[in-house]
């Protein structure tokens, strides 16, 4: 038997498998061997860490030390400087983006100082497809706690004291959620995972279940035991085939260790679980709509009550919750639920996991304490804005949630304040917009995805969003009307009001929020026809400026030949024949082009 | 696995595979310089995993650090215990590991005759 000196991560999510860590993998391997490194040098695959910006990544234990944006031919440096020599690579540590300081340490790293990762406590630490590992760090303790020492009134009561709440995006208490299916009447009960994760910009769910499968697992067989409940369905969409394979693997590897199955862990409690691959709907994501896929029906929400704690899957009582919510589960019973509630404010408790994208320039994925402040994330440990540029507004929540300015950067992040100023938790997705960005034509996006997402069982939802959906593009265009904004107000009140389910009740939030803090910029594209972000091309015109010195590049560039001048003369640019492409300003050496 | 007892013990088993990265333990330090490469760390070094797996040691870690000046004295090897002062041993051959290994890694007593340094930490 040899000794393992070192561990090698090199996460395998999606992101950094995109951008080549299978590749460095393989290079890595074969270089380990050939220094006879592979006896004492231990590889691991793990899902992600979230710094998906800077990927691949790779860390190297014990001493913790995180290469950043790891290629294939950097491979022979961490073999033979590192492994070998113990040095650590300089040049390929993660570089903080103000102080330009290479920092050798994971944890050192302000991206993740902030951060308090429970739910990804394993991610990017363990390997997903390998059950030891996830034994190893405690994994189904709280599950054998549970079917040992706790009855299903227990664990209620644990998930309860925890004040979790539902981390899909709704906030309900997840506690109450199974006590109502635990108390509804029916022998046979379901336990449902809802992995459809539609939002724009949204990508935890893959990530836990990429990352750490195990965790969900077992906090839908606790749940299960909880509610009386023998069999689960985790419905995930047929875009993350990676989430879906090692959730296979998992689910595989547990009934073999009989962790799941019957007679689990001894007891007398039988749990089974099994994947519905969905098709991708937005509206699937919504839980009415998602019980009748599994069904094999057509995914479209119907009203509510009944709730599908009283009749859900096939007419049965159905507890559903959605991924994080479950990944939270196993820590609340092997911790207790006093420890999670004190983690947090006052009603939201424990933690939050956001996927930062947009012009943020660490993207990927962060969990911080409920009660943390916008800016904190943004700027703390999202690294702030892109390219120097002034931040303008966050998207929070996905469709259904709203835009925020710079006033509320400062705003507790938790369900009820987010709620109050016009925007929404949601599953947690944060899209950061700097000044380049057109509110109007951010709001035409998410009507554009609402649009074509809605699945036409409902008027208001159907017809409602695409009327508002061409007032917004008559605008973008310059072809606003004096009462467009009142319009728009009036029909997204009508619309909340009647639609069926929360997609439609939702859908008009980016258009409210817009005009509740950006009502000039709609102003100036319906009144001056000006769009101030320089963003809608029907509304842009480019000038040339005195600091023109006439040397012809622009010129060269038009594809329409509306600039005229002659050498080292001033330029002008024909409005009437310019196409507004932009080629000219891109060209321009003496930055003489404006855009207005 | 038939109870939560079971399970605990899978877990005492299989802890060893990620114990590296929530490093505790005892810790052996090879100085892998270019002098200590030149004066032989590289075989100091593999005796040592050798010795670590032979007695099938847990909540040791095997680490290397570049060149702390000494290089008249390479190979160097720091055994670093929990709460102790850090000790330099001087001059280690393959031949040396057994002892370090046997005496101050496992039984916590210092080898006095190579000791070439002790850092209070």
């Amino acid at each position: 038997m040899e000794h393992i000196r070192a561990h090698v991560l090199i996460c395998a999510g999606t992101g950094c498998i995109s951008s080549g860590s299978k590749r460095v993998q393989a290079a890595l391997e074969k270089q380990l061997a050939e220094l006879g490194l592979d006896k004492e040098v231990k590889v691991v695959e793990t899902g992600c860490h979230g710094f998906c910006e800077m990927g691949p990544l790779v860390i190297i234990y014990p001493e913790g030390v995180f290469y950043v944006r790891v290629q294939e031919e950097d491979v022979k440096d961490i073999v033979e400087q590192h492994l070998y020599k113990g040095r650590v690579v300089e040049r390929l540590l993660y570089k903080e983006p103000m102080s330009m300081e290479r920092i050798p340490k994971y944890s050192d790293i302000d991206f993740y100082k902030k951060q308090m990762r429970l739910v990804l406590a394993n991610c990017g630490h363990i390997d997903p497809e390998i059950l030891e590992e996830y034994i190893a760090v405690g994994g189904y303790q709280a599950l054998g706690k549970a079917l040992t020492d706790m009855t299903p009134e227990t664990v209620i009561a644990e998930m309860k004291t925890s004040g979790l709440r539902g981390r899909g995006g709704g906030g309900f208490p997840s506690g109450m959620k199974w006590e109502f299916t635990a108390k509804a009447k029916g022998d046979k009960k379901y336990v449902v995972c809802n992995a459809d994760e539609g939002d724009p910009g949204a990508f935890m769910d893959r990530s836990v279940l990429e990352g750490d499968p195990h965790r969900v697992i077992e906090g839908m067989a606790i749940c299960g035991y909880a509610i009386g409940a023998d069999e689960g369905y985790v419905y995930v969409r047929a875009e993350y085939p990676l989430a879906i394979k090692r959730l296979r693997i998992a689910i595989k590897q547990a009934e073999e260790m009989g962790l799941l199955g019957d007679g689990i862990l001894g007891s007398s409690f039988n749990f089974h679980i099994k994947i519905k691959e969905g098709a991708g709907a937005f509206v699937c994501g919504e839980e009415t709509a998602l019980l009748a896929s599994i069904e094999g029906r057509r995914g479209m929400p119907r009203p509510r009550p009944p709730f599908p704690a009283i009749s859900g899957l096939w007419g049965k009582p159905t507890n559903i919750n959605n991924v994080e919510t479950f990944a939270n589960v196993p820590q609340i019973i092997s911790q207790g639920g006093e420890w999670y509630a004190s983690i947090g404010t006052e009603r939201s408790k424990g933690t939050k996991v956001f996927a930062l994208t947009g012009r943020i320039n660490h993207t990927g994925l962060a969990e911080v304490p409920m009660g943390i402040t916008m800016r904190e994330i943004i700027f703390d440990i999202g690294g702030g804005i892109q390219n120097g540029k002034k931040f303008k507004a966050v998207q929070i929540g996905g469709p259904s949630g709203g835009c925020l300015p710079e006033e509320l950067l400062d705003l507790s992040v938790d369900y009820d304040s987010l709620i109050q100023a016009g925007a929404m938790m949601g599953s947690g997705g944060l899209v950061v917009m700097d000044e380049t960005t057109c509110m109007v034509d951010v709001a035409k996006f998410f009507l554009t995805f609402t649009t074509s997402e809605s699945c036409g069982k409902c008027t208001p939802c159907r017809e409602g969003t695409k009327r508002m959906l061409e007032i917004l593009e008559r605008i973008t265009k310059g072809e606003g009307r004096i009462d467009d904004i009142a319009l728009l107000e009036e029909m997204a009140k009508n619309i909340k009001a009647s639609s069926l389910c929360g997609l439609g009740q939702t859908a008009p939030n980016p258009v409210l929020s817009t005009l509740k803090y950006f009502r000039h910029e709609y102003e100036a594209h319906i009144h001056d026809k000006r769009c101030p972000a320089g963003a809608c091309a029907d509304l842009a015109s480019y000038q040339v400026t005195e600091a023109c010195k006439g040397c012809g590049l622009c010129k060269k560039a038009c594809p329409v030949d509306a600039i005229s001048g002659e050498l080292k003369g001033l330029h002008v640019i024909d409005q009437d024949v310019c196409i507004r492409c932009g080629a000219c300003l891109a060209k321009c050496p003496f930055k003489a082009i404006i855009k207005g | 696995m038939k109870s939560l007892e079971d399970l605990k013990r899978l877990q005492q088993q299989v802890k060893a595979k990620t114990s590296l990265r929530h490093a505790a333990g005892t810790q052996v330090i090879v100085g892998m310089g270019t002098c200590g490469i030149a004066a032989g760390a590289r075989e100091v070094m593999s005796a040592i995993l050798n010795e670590i797996a032979k007695r099938n040691l847990e909540d040791v870690t095997v680490r290397q650090t570049g060149c702390i000046g000494m290089c008249e004295k390479e190979v160097l090897v720091d055994v670093v215990r929990v709460g102790q002062p850090r000790i330099t041993y001087g001059r280690v051959t393959a031949e040396n590991v057994p002892t370090i290994v046997a005496e101050h890694v496992v039984n916590g007593r210092i080898v006095e005759e190579l000791v070439v340094a002790k850092i209070e930490e």
